[in-house]
């Protein structure tokens, strides 16, 4: 079912380019599995918190900021935003049914779609991006400057988030209070700040994955639509309640996902939406905790 | 008991008259609008069957009406062997092609609770659309289908939109009175206790595959049916006539409406027809409020609007409107009841 000519050459960049959008998808499946961790329930308005945080850079760097000095300050309100957002909206039906929070975060998903087409208006726009689209020769491969740029802000984001996790008090705390939250009550730490504080790390990872597609992109109030389901397959192979997993899911799916495009004739361009939507079904239904979630014990 | 049966039978019967005298009363266009309103109303019926009583989410119920929009599509214009259906006929074609696409996806959902559900049937909302793209050929793609133009069947005397306002009502009638039945019956009560507790559910010998499974068709078939009406109405069918969003406005009208109110349901898709159709309308009724001035150029606001309506009822009134009015009026009926 080869389509074209096979070349090493090629596969290498398919695989790198595979390698990009996996590190976008881990991102974005990252804050879904931090929100999962600690709500217990998945955000589907994450799209649309990043789309959101990437509209505000657009703005910003319309009045004559540069991406980089425009990126910290948007982190920021990310980050605050992702917070006030917990604390106004989602503790009061936190305790509630999931379906409930699920019916609650596609609201907020409204909300700001429509918020988007109210303050920039409705259709698409180009957005400049940090990174210069040439491309280089890495080992007889030419891969693109913006490929490399958007993987490595990608991980090293992830990196930074894996070494507070790991190494700070405040990092200790959040995992306590997403493990156990009776205990972590009793032993003095503030499970709803700690959740909210979720909230906005999984804020700024959206921001992140937003700002770094939007040039690949168009950027438009529906841009994060699609690949938010991608975000949720990737979220789902890798385990719900698993930060590496989300990343190795990411990038499994993005690489997977790329060269099925390519190389399976059937598939193309347009199936790999339904491909994506393939595998959620299939981890769930053959192994429903991913590759690296914790077997759930029910208790009746 | 007893009362409320006959009250429930009054009420049908009120709406019945209702909907017969409606059209007499306003313009053709109201009567097409209104027509949209039913379709979208009975898709809510399945939605409501599906989440109001058997517990399952599905963010899915978009694609479903697709299904159905697109069977009506293809054997109204391709036809069978040469042989072009009426558009009326495909209809229940329609919502069996849609339901059992439901039965399919009810089987895997067994193995999943509440939210990995949402996940997959959301994935389905989001990845239906390219189905029609990937075999333009026979489903038209992104320039679509165009069906024959609505009008009145069988030298019937009625105007086109007075024609898809009656068959739309009509069905919808019909299928609210099976879905009653369904809900008040034994499957009802089956659905209900599935929905309060799988595990008391199956230790009292209920298969919950079957249950489970019979609901998700039978909703799916609503969405169809309602989908081919669409298609009908709108003589047209392309990716874009059931949006993304149509899923999400679908649960959103349901828990606004309460998932198990029947009543409540003509409320949430009064409500979706408003955004989907009449959202500029929305941006000037704003306008007239004091120090407002939107521009109504920018679509949205229908949208902020509803999310943010979404969110407060979800907040204040988890049980949805219909839930509120049955705790406003319901000690007032159960005296009713306990007297007889």
């Amino acid at each position: 079912m080869l389509v074209a000519a096979f070349t090493w050459t090629e596969f290498a960049q398919q695989i790198a380019a595979g390698v990009r959008q996996g590190a976008v998808f881990a991102g974005l499946a990252l804050a879904l599995v931090i929100i999962y961790r600690s709500t217990r329930a998945i955000n589907f308005a994450q799209g649309e918190m990043a789309t959101f945080t990437t509209f505000i850079c657009w703005s910003l760097m319309n009045n004559g900021l540069s991406f980089w000095a425009a990126f910290p300050i948007v982190l920021a309100i990310a980050f605050v935003g992702g917070i006030a957002i917990e604390r106004t909206i989602i503790r009061p039906v936190e305790n509630g049914p999931v379906i409930t929070i699920v019916i609650v975060t596609l609201g907020l998903a409204l909300l700001l779609n429509g918020l988007m087409s109210v303050i920039w208006g409705g259709g698409n726009r180009p957005f400049r991006g940090p990174f210069s689209t040439r491309t280089i020769d890495v080992g007889g491969v030419p891969i693109s400057v913006q490929d490399i740029g958007i993987v490595v802000v990608s991980f090293v984001l992830v990196a930074l988030l894996a070494l507070f996790f790991r190494f700070t008090k405040l990092g200790l705390a959040l995992r306590a209070a997403a493990l156990n939250r009776e205990s972590s009550e009793l032993v003095g730490v503030r499970v709803g700040w700690m959740l909210a504080f979720g909230w906005g790390l999984a804020a700024v990872l959206g921001a992140v994955a937003g700002m770094m597609v939007a040039p690949i992109l168009f950027l438009d109030p529906n841009m994060m639509q699609v690949i938010l389901l991608y975000a949720f397959a990737a979220a789902v192979l890798g385990g719900l309640d698993s930060p590496i997993g989300a990343v190795v899911g990411g990038l499994l799916l993005g690489v997977g996902i790329t060269l099925v495009g390519r190389y399976v004739g059937f598939v193309g361009d347009v199936l790999k939406l339904p491909v994506a939507l393939l595998v959620i079904l299939l981890v769930l239904v053959v192994k429903p905790n991913g590759l690296f979630g914790r077997v759930a014990v029910r208790r009746v | 008991m007893k009362l409320k049966f006959s009250l429930e039978v009054l009420g049908l019967v009120a709406l019945a008259a209702l909907i017969a005298v409606v059209p007499s009363f306003v313009s053709s266009f109201t009567a097409y609008e209104l027509a949209t309103v039913g379709m979208y109303f009975i898709a809510l019926l399945g939605l409501s069957i599906l989440t109001g009583y058997s517990g399952q989410i599905s963010l899915g119920h978009g694609a479903f009406m697709a299904v159905g929009g697109y069977t009506t599509a293809v054997l109204t214009v391709n036809g069978v062997y040469g042989h072009h259906m009426r558009d009326v006929w495909t209809i229940p074609i329609a919502g069996v092609v849609a339901g059992v696409a439901g039965l399919f996806v009810g089987i895997p959902a067994l193995r999943l609770s509440g939210l990995y559900l949402a996940l997959v049937t959301f994935g389905i909302a989001v990845s239906f659309r390219q189905i029609p793209l990937k075999f333009d050929h026979f489903l038209g793609g992104t320039s679509g289908k165009l069906l024959g133009l609505l009008q009145t069947p069988f030298g019937l005397s009625a105007s086109p939109n007075d024609w898809i306002y009656y068959l739309t009502w009509g069905i919808a009638f019909v299928l609210l009175v099976v879905a009653w039945l369904f809900v008040r019956g034994k499957p009802g009560r089956t659905l209900k206790a599935i929905r309060d507790s799988e595990i008391a559910a199956i230790s009292s010998g209920i298969s919950l595959a079957r249950y489970k499974t019979l609901a998700f068709g039978l909703s799916a078939f609503y969405a169809g049916v309602a989908g081919s009406l669409y298609a009908i109405a709108r003589a047209y069918m392309n990716p874009d006539v059931f949006p993304v969003v149509l899923s999400v406005y679908l649960v959103a009208a349901l828990a606004l409406g309460g998932v198990d109110s029947f009543v409540g349901l003509i409320i949430g898709a009064a409500a979706i027809y408003i955004l989907q159709n009449r959202a500029d309308d929305v941006t000037s009724w704003i306008n007239r409020l004091p120090h407002v001035n939107l521009n109504a150029q920018r679509p949205g606001m229908p949208d902020v609007i509803f999310g943010a309506v979404l969110i407060v009822v979800l907040i204040l009134l988890p049980t949805g409107v219909g839930g509120a009015l049955r705790r406003l009026f319901g000690p007032l009926t159960t005296r009713l009841y306990s007297k007889s």
